[in-house]
């Protein structure tokens, strides 16, 4: 039992001891962002990192997302004979939850695991080291405009993705399903508010993030050799995901 | 001048730094060498400020750089040069961009200013016209002359080479110590070079040092250590492997 409680303490113990590095880890990133002088060409080299990793993944995933809700919802709808809500049910699912979320997982499955993987190439072949030695922060170099181009496009990658599956909804409901044109759109505009386009982006902010300082601190305290590098980007990956959830319900509920 | 005194360090339950005490003069070029493992490139991370001791100090022309806050220590790594053991060459960048790095970020050289630096940087390590060419592009030993390049490109008064031949053939290692002697004779660096290359190594080093059970167990000039009647020494030189060294 005493040897139980051990294994038990020590477990906690060390998960407190890697929370409080993280939660370092991300004040010391975000006071560099306020802090001269600002590389604005790192950060439009990492804008450019995540939109081209993501933009085919986000079109395909956009589009089919759409479409598939289209399919479920016009079934449901039917039920209640409620078939020109659609468009609004498309358009709300996608904007405050589907929107933000589905783009955030895609986003860290094609970016932030290559971005951890990459920072965890540097941590290994002592390019991070290389930097401190030449007096310059690695923090503000690396992990600075990772963070702030995640902020940044983030959220223009969920406007791509809502767009997109607004869109592929609208080819399922009204080209093969038969429901009007008019409908689709003009009962959205009804339904959908500034308020519910707002709760999507403030999620996907909020995710930016969340992914960005995961992904970046697995790589940047990534462990020895190619296994090391492997097992930090499958960590990120995991563990941006479900924190994307789990912030997805918090958030959720706070902004309902 | 470099001091390092008493120095301590531990990984969890394993010493590696057990006590060292080294003395290096200024512009002398220093050699330690050990087996691999022993905690030479534990050392050398000390006397960038990479890792801070459990106990002991690291003196840079007086100053305790184990007591330094992050902007002075940023201070005093301007002094510092350091070529690493794989280059740690920025993979996004081209040659020139590599040893142009240093200067971009750290003065206010204008663009030709920093050119015509880069130039006769890569002039001395024997890659002019290779400026456009990236890190994978290159072999192993031209890694390690650009990172000898940006090394150098900021000129600085202290320069530390981790294991500079590991993995290299003999020519190039030989061409590797020739750039070493030569950029030091011009511009006149304080080296600290970690090398397993016994005895060629020997031919461009003022004194040795040999780092063995986490201290340094003999210093002096390249004749002494070949002669030296430490069985540690002996049997590192004479790649023996019975003896004080557990292989």
């Amino acid at each position: 039992m005493e040897r139980l409680l051990k294994i038990i303490g020590s477990w906690t113990l060390s998960r407190l001891r890697t929370m409080g590095h993280m939660f370092l880890f991300l004040a010391n990133s975000l006071y560099f962002i306020f802090v001269p002088p600002f590389k604005f060409n790192l950060l439009l080299r990492q804008i450019r990192f995540f939109g081209n990793k993501s933009m085919l993944v986000i079109l395909l995933t956009g589009s089919f997302t759409g479409m598939v809700l289209a399919l479920q919802l016009f079934y449901i709808l039917r039920k209640f004979g409620s078939e020109a809500l659609l468009g609004p049910g498309i358009a709300l699912s996608l904007t405050r939850e589907l929107g933000p979320v589905l783009s955030a997982l895609m986003v860290t499955g094609r970016a932030g695991s290559a971005l951890t993987a990459e920072i965890g190439m540097m941590r290994i072949s002592e390019q991070i080291d290389a930097l401190t030695a030449m007096a310059l922060n690695p923090i503000r170099y690396l992990i600075v405009p990772n963070i702030v181009a995640a902020i940044i496009v983030f959220p223009l990658l969920t406007a791509i993705f809502d767009v997109i599956g607004i869109y592929g909804g609208y080819m399922v409901g009204v080209k093969i399903l038969g429901i009007s044109s008019g409908t689709y759109f003009s009962l959205m505009e009804d339904y959908v508010d500034m308020e519910d386009i707002m709760v999507g982006l403030y999620k996907s902010l909020s995710f930016g993030l969340i992914v960005s300082w995961v992904c970046c601190y697995k790589g940047f305290y990534t462990g020895y050799g190619a296994e090391g590098v492997s097992k930090s980007t499958t960590e990120a990956v995991v563990m941006s995901s479900i924190l994307i959830l789990v912030w997805d319900y918090f958030l959720g509920s706070i902004l309902l | 001048m470099i001091e390092i005194i008493d120095l301590h360090k531990s990984f969890d339950s394993q010493k590696v730094l057990n006590g060292v005490n080294l003395k290096i003069a200024d512009k002398e070029v220093i050699t330690i060498m050990g087996k691999s493992g022993c905690g030479k490139s534990v050392l050398i991370k000390h006397i960038i400020g990479l890792l801070m001791p459990d106990r002991g100090s690291v003196l840079i022309d007086g100053v305790d750089i184990t007591r330094l806050d992050l902007k002075e220590l940023d201070k005093m790594r301007e002094k510092l040069g350091v070529l690493f053991q794989g280059g740690a060459l920025f993979d996004s960048l081209t040659v020139y961009g590599n040893v142009a790095f240093p200067l971009s970020e750290k003065t206010k050289l204008s663009k030709s200013g920093i050119q015509d630096r880069v130039i006769q940087a890569l002039e001395d390590v024997g890659l002019k016209g290779m400026e456009k060419k990236y890190p994978a592009e290159l072999s192993g030993g031209m890694k390690k002359r650009v990172a000898l390049a940006r090394a150098l490109i900021t000129e600085p008064s202290i320069v530390l080479f981790d294991e500079p031949t590991t993995g290299l053939d003999p020519i190039i290692t030989s061409s590797i110590h020739v750039l070493i002697k030569t950029t030091h004779e011009k511009y006149g660096y304080t080296g600290v070079v970690i090398s397993h290359e016994v005895p060629e190594i020997f031919e461009i080093t003022d004194r040795v040092a040999m780092l063995h059970n986490g201290v340094i167990v003999e210093v002096g000039i390249p004749e002494e250590i070949q002669n030296s009647s430490n069985p540690a020494v002996r049997q590192f030189i004479t790649g023996s492997h019975e003896g004080p060294i557990e292989v």
